[in-house]
């Protein structure tokens, strides 16, 4: 597979940080015609939430805690690590948000999203560790 | 002058000004307009992802109720490309927010793929919504 990008970056938990990593991150996917801007749209979306889930609810955007990228951008695959230090969580802990009672609850939905814009979401043991893949949808 | 102040911003014509109150809360991110008695929000940002932005975007909104006391909301998501969980969560809110005030919320112009992210959270079917504004205005 023709690699286009590959790059392990550590930044702080901050918003902008996070931000500016996605901007990074989507101007490759996007300069590439391998992925549809279906996929880019939800490669985005995914992204997002997983940036945003280390860097506040993983390391609770505490200064003193990084988030570790780890990303690889190619004709058919991009994959990326994303890992916080923060003390991890249960992924059977986390609601189905679409049940009627947690439906009118304001949060919840990212790892849902993930799920659905993603070829694969896994996250380690702890929690504080996921790995994000896309296959293209023309592959 | 015909344009009568209110609390909040002139009423009757779009106004990039809004709400100098609102100003504390960041930079304005909604554009508002009465039509008809009905207030209509236009989203400004293409991508409601940062977290800061999305804030402001809340207490913008929930100024609307909470504040102002409007009582017809229909926000427009026409130029909306990108919206994070964060963004629905805020919308949940406002939507309680309009219930309890026994006021009436439609959300219009949501882009196919944006709706997606609406049906895959169900969240189609809390919120009330129409394809265009015209006919979000029609009825509420």
């Amino acid at each position: 597979m023709a690699v286009h990008d590959q790059f392990e970056v550590v930044i702080p938990s901050s918003t902008e940080a996070g931000q500016e990593l996605l901007e990074r991150v989507m101007g490759r996917i996007e300069s590439l015609e391998s992925f549809s801007m279906k996929d880019a749209f939800g490669i985005r979306l995914a992204l997002d939430e997983a940036i945003v889930n280390a860097i506040k609810h993983g390391n609770g955007f505490s200064p003193d805690k990084t988030v570790r990228v780890n990303c690889t951008i190619a004709d058919d695959l991009f994959r990326i690590e994303i890992e916080d230090q923060g003390p991890g969580f249960c992924l059977e802990d986390v609601p189905d948000p679409t049940e009627e009672e947690n439906l009118e609850r304001p949060c919840g939905r990212g790892i849902m999203l993930m799920r659905s814009f993603m070829s694969k979401i896994e996250y380690n043991p702890t929690g504080n560790k996921v790995v994000l893949e896309k296959i293209p949808s023309t592959k | 002058m015909g344009d009568t102040w209110s609390r909040g911003g002139w009423l009757g014509q779009a106004s990039p000004m809004y709400g100098k109150e609102h100003m504390s809360t960041g930079q304005r991110r909604l554009d508002i307009e009465e039509i008809g008695g009905v207030t209509v929000a236009r989203f400004v940002d293409k991508k409601i992802l940062d977290e800061t932005n999305i804030q402001n975007i809340g207490n913008q909104l929930f100024a609307l109720v909470d504040e102002d006391g409007r009582k017809k909301i229909v926000l427009d998501f026409s130029i909306v490309e990108y919206l994070s969980s964060a963004a629905l969560g805020k919308l949940i809110t406002m939507d309680k927010k309009v219930k309890t005030a026994k006021a009436k919320l439609r959300l219009c112009c949501i882009r196919p793929e944006i709706y997606e992210v609406f049906e895959i959270t169900r969240l189609n079917k809390i919120f009330d919504i129409k394809s265009t504004q015209d006919e979000a205005l029609d009825g509420i």
